[in-house]
């Protein structure tokens, strides 16, 4: 690693004012830290999320919606996410025990990993990223592999989910990594279903418009019967080519819409 | 309360102070931004049984303890465990050198060839029968999802922390 100095405000003012000055965020730092070690970063100055009380927690709204707090852990949201059992769910199988410790919700979505789980959750659901300085909607906040919407020294400090009245999010997991090859999260709301992929796209999370289209008509597997994903954006590498992957999403949205709960 | 020092060499200019508690005692040293936990437990405390075995976070082998949650020591800095409680394997058995529950089951259950992994599927193992002390097979392999054997001893090490939990295990396909 390259040497940088550390802080570790432990108000969000605090932390804000650390980044005017030049610092960049560090989370959970189960995808930075990484970084870090194979010298693909030289953040100068890293500002901890850690130790700010808050920017943890979980609770609902009076609109009923699921709030996580941006620096919260994988493992908290697994626990106490219980009115979303999708979401809790999505939580409980991200990396492993010791990556659910320490990573956090707000560090996943303001990296925005191609196949990382908690973006598919965040656009299935349509739900609003707060930062020390806006709100976004999901559907305007992912903007690529590895870009969103935020700003220099934006940070996210909530993550708010509207709670579908069904739900699921069923991942085909890449054997090396363990990240999604391909996953799909299925929202159904009383206004219409929502589908997001994770892992099959060169740009990132997207929803897939013609599978919505179908299960909002007919909320039931076979209603994406003949669905065709254009392979055209899909990513190809070792672990699967265009076809494959797009295969993979009409196989994954099929295993989530069966089993929404 | 003994009070320990960690010394390992740092940069100066990018230095910070840390104190935490390690397997109940207190210790402090300087260690840089950059300075793994991991790092700061073998070369500032010469705590060693703590393995690094990939140093690309995916092994497990560093697992340990922080605030009663099993983390990676390869992958969180030492200035984030400032303030507080580190367990590592060398505070899992008695002062007098006994076993604890789940190494003893290591060791009847031949949960270990070369034993590099060891350590971190000790704590591993901890940390799962603290939040669940009568798991499945099924939640054992899952738990043990972070921690990478390379000699693949998995079936013993399933078969240890099953006994270890005070279950029976159940004949194993392999064998």
């Amino acid at each position: 690693m390259y040497a940088f100095d550390l802080e570790r405000p432990t108000t969000l003012d605090a932390a804000v004012k650390a980044m005017a000055a030049g610092g960049q965020p560090l989370s959970g730092g189960q995808t930075l830290i990484p970084t870090l070690k194979a010298r693909l970063a030289d953040p100068g100055k890293l500002i901890s999320l850690h130790s700010i009380p808050e920017l943890k927690g979980v609770s609902t709204d009076a609109e009923g919606r699921i709030c996580i707090k941006g620096a919260t852990t994988h493992g908290t949201v697994a626990a106490e996410a219980v009115a979303y059992p999708a979401l809790a769910h999505l939580a409980a199988r991200i990396g492993d025990p010791a990556v659910r410790t320490r990573g956090t919700i707000g560090g996943s979505l303001a990296n925005n990993d191609p196949s990382a789980c908690y973006p598919a959750a965040a656009l299935g659901s349509g739900a609003t990223i707060c930062t020390d300085r806006r709100e976004i909607a999901a559907d305007d906040y992912f903007q690529g592999m590895f870009a969103t919407a935020l700003e220099d020294g934006e940070i996210v400090t909530e993550v708010k989910f509207p709670v579908p009245q069904v739900a699921a999010y069923e991942k085909f997991i890449q054997p090396a990594s363990r990240f999604p090859l391909v996953a799909v999260f299925v929202a159904k709301f009383a206004d219409g279903v929502r589908v997001a992929i994770t892992g099959a796209s060169e740009t990132g999370v997207f929803r897939w418009a013609e599978a919505e289209a179908a299960l909002s008509a007919r909320f039931e597997a076979s209603a994406l019967d003949g669905l065709a994903m254009d392979p055209d954006h899909m990513i190809a590498d070792l672990h699967g080519d265009k076809a494959y992957r797009a295969h993979l999403c009409g196989v994954m949205a099929k295993r989530a819409v069966m089993h929404a709960a | 309360m003994l009070r320990l020092m960690a010394s390992m060499r740092f940069r100066e200019d990018f230095h910070v102070r840390v104190s935490m508690t390690v397997n109940g005692r207190n210790v402090s040293g300087e260690v840089e931004g950059r300075t793994l936990l991991v790092e700061f437990l073998r070369e500032g405390l010469h705590l060693t049984g703590t393995h690094v075995g990939c140093d690309t976070s995916q092994c497990g082998a560093c697992t340990v303890h922080v605030d009663g949650m099993q983390v990676k020591a390869c992958s969180m800095f030492a200035a984030e465990a400032d303030g507080a409680q580190v367990a590592t394997i060398e505070g899992v058995a008695a002062n007098d050198g006994t076993l604890s529950a789940i190494q003893q089951a290591f060791q009847d259950h031949h949960g270990l060839q070369c034993g590099f992994c060891t350590p971190g599927m000790v704590m591993a193992a901890a940390s799962l029968l603290k939040a669940n002390p009568k798991p499945t097979e099924h939640e054992v392999r899952e738990h043990l999802e972070g921690n990478i054997c390379r000699c693949t001893g998995y079936h013993n090490i399933v078969k240890a922390i099953m006994a270890a939990s005070g279950q029976e295990m159940p004949a194993l396909a392999a064998e």
